[in-house]
């Protein structure tokens, strides 16, 4: 017997009484891929490329002592603790320890299943459940209600309400994340990229191909503007654009958060959505959406009514900016007119699921590169998580905060005119950091798709 | 679980939040990259400084308490599991290069910091360090210094050992040792700086380096040969050096590691290829330009189907990149990757390889070959599961017998991952009973309670050899 078989046999022998007391580890026993778990070899590559790890120096706060600790528990090590429990939340669910990783381990699965599991135990207070059920349940997968509540911040952010609130300091009483993020909100519209071009966009001269817009739920209606641009480059560009009317919430923000069976429906009633469109293309525009869209095969894999079609869905799904590159005419971008002279410096922070999930780092990059007139610099760690990582800005304040604080150092010091993302959460956290940060007046953060749109209407001007 | 008065005592050293046994860092801290090897400490310790390195140890001597020091993790001889538990201290916190000193080319660092951004700073400054382990984007400087980590430039600049001119250590009664210095020459009594390389947190908590920098090369090229006959690209390994042609690089890799390195990469590498050569030379322009091209020749003679210059330094260095990945890219073709380096003389490689590869096939286990062919470091890695306890029985039994192949060769167990506990039952193998006696004595001498790293280096019993020695 080798020391590792003592050791083996001696762990087994001494852990074993505590082997599922817990209902929860029970759970996470079920749910957990344990081949996944396995796959992981402890290598620690993937260790310079977690946010966390990063900020803590904490092997606990990593993606392989995260996969030790869910292995811990699958193997009846450790109980699925206070501590245990937070460490999986702590989790940006960025992914990028997915590229960085030799062995090919799928980490995002595997929080997520982790998180499934916990969320089926979890005892959460009534505030936090309240929320959780009003937004995941309540808001997200009804478009009707989700716009009525766009109709209605829309009424408060133009009504002179909000200008009342802000100034009566009833604000003050919201917790800290809340109340930054009230300030940034875009202004909200019941007016939908549908409501506003109907469900068919023709292709401006000879179509290359048919594709199908994915709009997303809060993307249309905190940044319809996005989505109206995002369709009308498309058809500049030879896209006929489809907009399926029945379309949902997509799920991730679901799926990230342990909601993995309503992830699961709404899942399904997009594939239906999208069956009748008969689309070459799924388009997204937002990376966050993008990724969970083209994972929605691995998400169903165990439903053999809709396997086949979510294989047909995923395998079409595409990021708008690659799109454009790939097979786009791409119409001319002219210059800002405002800054003709010089030329304008832009920047890009990645959107880390359109990085390490979509694997499309370099089309949007090219793309903005297009544009007359620009000068890309290249920011620091652009490719490192921006902190909002869904509604982790929202639910992990502090290490939130202590991302984003390293991210507008080095966006700063690109000296960006024009600072672009990929996806809204990213968006509205890059306008967060610029605000909280002081450079409102020196950097503008915009989408991708709206800084080349105003650019392509300069030049029909 | 530690004594109540001692975990007292560690916390008002370090603060409450630099100690901690709650379960959740406990089980963060009870592996490191070796397969299959676990074992919980009972509390995780990150020092700050000298200083309370010292007072920590004053306190564990004390309580005989055990004590694992630690960079990363990412050892692969189980080096840092605490396999008798007690405390397991993270250099992370102590991760300052305190001074780079121009006038005598020397850095001076605390042992966390990480090697690859080490080495980014110090070429930064226009200078060279040349160690670089695959695992340089996450080991630490100390962690190479216990390890005597080698890497893919070994053949020509030498390991960690070759690099580090002085230390600072924390004995196990807590005093403080200084050894070498910034200095060229030095015979004053024995070498204790090179004793502490490489002896695994076995004798001393290194807590501070002089390493020596070197200027860098002034040009560097990069080639990949690609060969349909294993054996012609490991006979060109003997035959560049028996040209006199040192490279700085001098890499190999086998058919299936070439196939799931480049599903990780994707740069495109020749699937169809039995072997590669990855090549690179550095220096003066002319030199490297007549050295390669003396290598192509070889590299052709040796029936080389194809050989390819990369054609940008970025390229070269996705190549080598690609190529540090090999270890782990081998856990996508089976759940658990067992990998050992056994290294023979250089002009045995090409024998060493058709062991190897006889041994896979008589005990019916996968085993990929790489390595760093040049110096004559190879790293068969054995894909398997960890939950197949025949199969993990064969491989163990193909592993015990490319040891004792390697010895026959002239050469060693290990080359660069260290003993740690992996390798402890073969260490008489190479060394010897005397050997062993003396490596006790010194141990003795350093640490007479055993605390250090215990469980490491020294087998409980070394294993029986499986073949007649032939030797």
């Amino acid at each position: 017997m080798t020391v590792a078989d003592e050791k083996a046999e001696k762990t087994m022998q001494s852990d074993v009484e505590i082997i599922f007391q817990n209902p929860m580890a029970k759970t996470l026993q079920i749910k957990l891929d344990y081949d996944q778990l396995t796959n992981c070899m402890r290598c620690g590559f993937c260790l310079p490329a977690c946010p966390t790890f990063r900020e803590t120096g904490l092997e606990q706060e990593s993606p392989r002592g995260r996969i030790a600790l869910m292995k811990a528990v699958a193997d009846g090590m450790m109980d699925p603790d206070r501590t245990f429990q937070e460490q999986m939340n702590h989790c940006l669910g960025c992914r990028a320890c997915e590229p960085a990783c030799p062995a090919d381990v799928k980490y995002g699965q595997l929080i997520e299943q982790a998180r499934d599991a916990i969320e089926d135990h979890a005892q959460h207070g009534l505030p936090v459940k309240g929320i959780r059920s009003f937004f995941f349940k309540g808001i997200f997968p009804h478009r009707a209600r989700l716009k009525a509540l766009g109709g209605a911040l829309a009424v408060y952010q133009k009504s002179g309400l909000r200008k009342i609130v802000r100034g009566s300091g009833i604000m003050k009483l919201l917790p800290a994340p809340m109340r930054e993020m009230e300030q940034i909100l875009p202004d909200a519209s019941s007016q939908g990229v549908v409501e506003r071009l109907g469900t068919l966009l023709p292709a401006k001269g000879d179509k290359i191909a048919r594709v199908a817009l994915f709009r997303g739920c809060i993307m249309d209606v905190m940044f319809a503007d996005t989505n109206v641009h995002t369709a009308k480059l498309l058809s500049e560009a030879g896209f006929e654009v489809v907009i399926p009317n029945e379309q949902g919430c997509c799920g991730a923000l679901h799926a990230h958060s342990g909601e993995l069976e309503m992830a699961r429906r709404l899942a399904r009633s997009n594939l239906e959505a999208f069956k009748a469109a008969e689309a070459d293309y799924i388009v997204s525009n937002a990376g966050g959406c993008g990724a969970l869209l083209v994972e929605y095969d691995h998400l169903l894999q165990q439903d053999s009514d809709c396997r086949e079609l979510a294989e047909w869905f995923s395998s079409r799904v595409v990021d708008v900016s690659q799109l454009l590159f790939e097979r786009g005419r791409l119409p001319r971008f002219a210059d800002d007119s405002a800054s003709a002279q010089e030329p304008v410096t832009i920047t890009y922070q990645d959107s880390c699921h359109l990085r390490n999930v979509m694997k499309s780092p370099d089309a949007p990059r090219r793309l903005m590169k297009q544009a007359a007139n620009v000068r890309f610099v290249e920011m620091k760690e652009a490719d490192r998580c921006c902190g909002s990582a869904g509604i982790y800005n929202v639910t992990q304040p502090e290490m939130a905060n202590e991302i984003l604080a390293h991210k507008m150092e080095h966006a700063s010091r690109t000296g960006a005119r024009y600072l672009l993302t990929s996806n809204p959460g990213c968006l509205l956290q890059m306008k967060l950091g610029v605000l909280k940060h002081g450079g409102s007046e020196r950097m503008e953060v915009k989408h991708v798709v709206d800084f080349l749109y105003e650019r392509i209407t300069h030049a029909e001007e | 679980m530690l004594d109540r008065t001692l975990v007292a005592k560690l916390r008002e050293i370090v603060g409450d939040v630099y100690f901690r046994e709650d379960k959740e860092a406990l089980v963060a801290h009870s592996y490191d990259g070796t397969p299959m090897l676990q074992s919980l400490p009972d509390g995780v310790i990150y020092p700050k400084d000298t200083d309370q390195v010292a007072e920590i140890m004053k306190c564990l001597s004390r309580y005989r308490v055990p004590v694992v020091s630690r960079g990363s993790g990412s050892n692969l001889c189980g080096g840092t599991v605490p396999v008798q538990g007690g405390v397991v201290m993270v250099m992370h916190r102590m991760n300052r290069i305190v001074e780079v000193d121009p006038e005598n080319l020397t850095a001076t660092v605390q042992p966390g910091i990480v090697t690859a951004e080490f080495i980014s700073h110090i070429e930064s400054l226009g200078l060279f360090y040349p160690p670089d382990p695959s695992s340089m984007r996450i080991s630490t400087i100390g962690g190479n210094i216990a390890e005597c980590s080698g890497g893919l430039r070994g053949l020509k600049y030498g390991t960690t050992k070759d690099y580090v001119l002085g230390l600072e250590a924390v004995l196990a009664n807590g005093e403080i040792i200084r050894t070498g210095g910034k200095l060229m020459k030095d015979v004053a009594g024995y070498d204790l700086t090179k004793l502490l390389i490489g002896s695994e947190g076995t004798l001393a908590i290194i807590t501070e380096a002089v390493l020596k920098l070197v200027p860098p090369p002034k040009s560097k090229k990069t080639m990949l040969a690609m060969y349909k006959d294993l054996y012609g690209a490991a006979r060109t390994v003997s035959r560049i050096i028996e040209a006199k042609i040192i490279p700085a690089t001098l890499e190999f890799m086998d058919n299936p590691t070439i196939r799931v390195v480049d599903d990780f990469a994707k740069l495109g590498l020749p699937r169809d290829m039995e072997a590669i050569l990855l090549i690179e030379q550095d220096g003066d322009r002319e030199a490297v330009e007549r050295d390669m091209e003396s290598m192509r020749r070889i590299c052709e003679s040796e029936l080389a189907d194809r050989v390819e210059v990369a054609e940008s330094r970025e390229h070269a260095e996705k190549l080598l990149t690609a190529r540090r990945s090999a270890f782990t890219a081998l856990a996508r073709l089976r759940p658990t990757t067992i990998l050992e380096d056994a290294t023979v003389p250089r002009s045995k490689i090409a024998d060493m390889v058709l062991r190897i590869n006889e041994i896979a096939i008589k005990h019916n286990v996968s085993i990929a070959t790489f390595g760093h062919a040049g110096d004559g470091n190879l790293h068969p890695t054995a894909t398997t599961d960890a939950r197949d306890l025949d199969e993990v029985r064969r491989v163990e039994q193909a592993f015990e017998e490319i040891f004792e192949a390697a010895i026959e060769l002239g050469g060693t167990i290990t080359g660069e991952h260290g003993v740690g506990m992996v390798k402890a039952p073969f260490l008489e193998w190479k060394i010897g009973k005397s050997g062993i006696e003396v490596m006790r004595g010194i141990k003795q001498a350093f640490d007479p309670y055993n605390l250090l790293n215990p469980g490491k280096l020294f087998a409980k019993e070394t294993r029986k050899r499986v073949v007649i020695d032939r030797g």
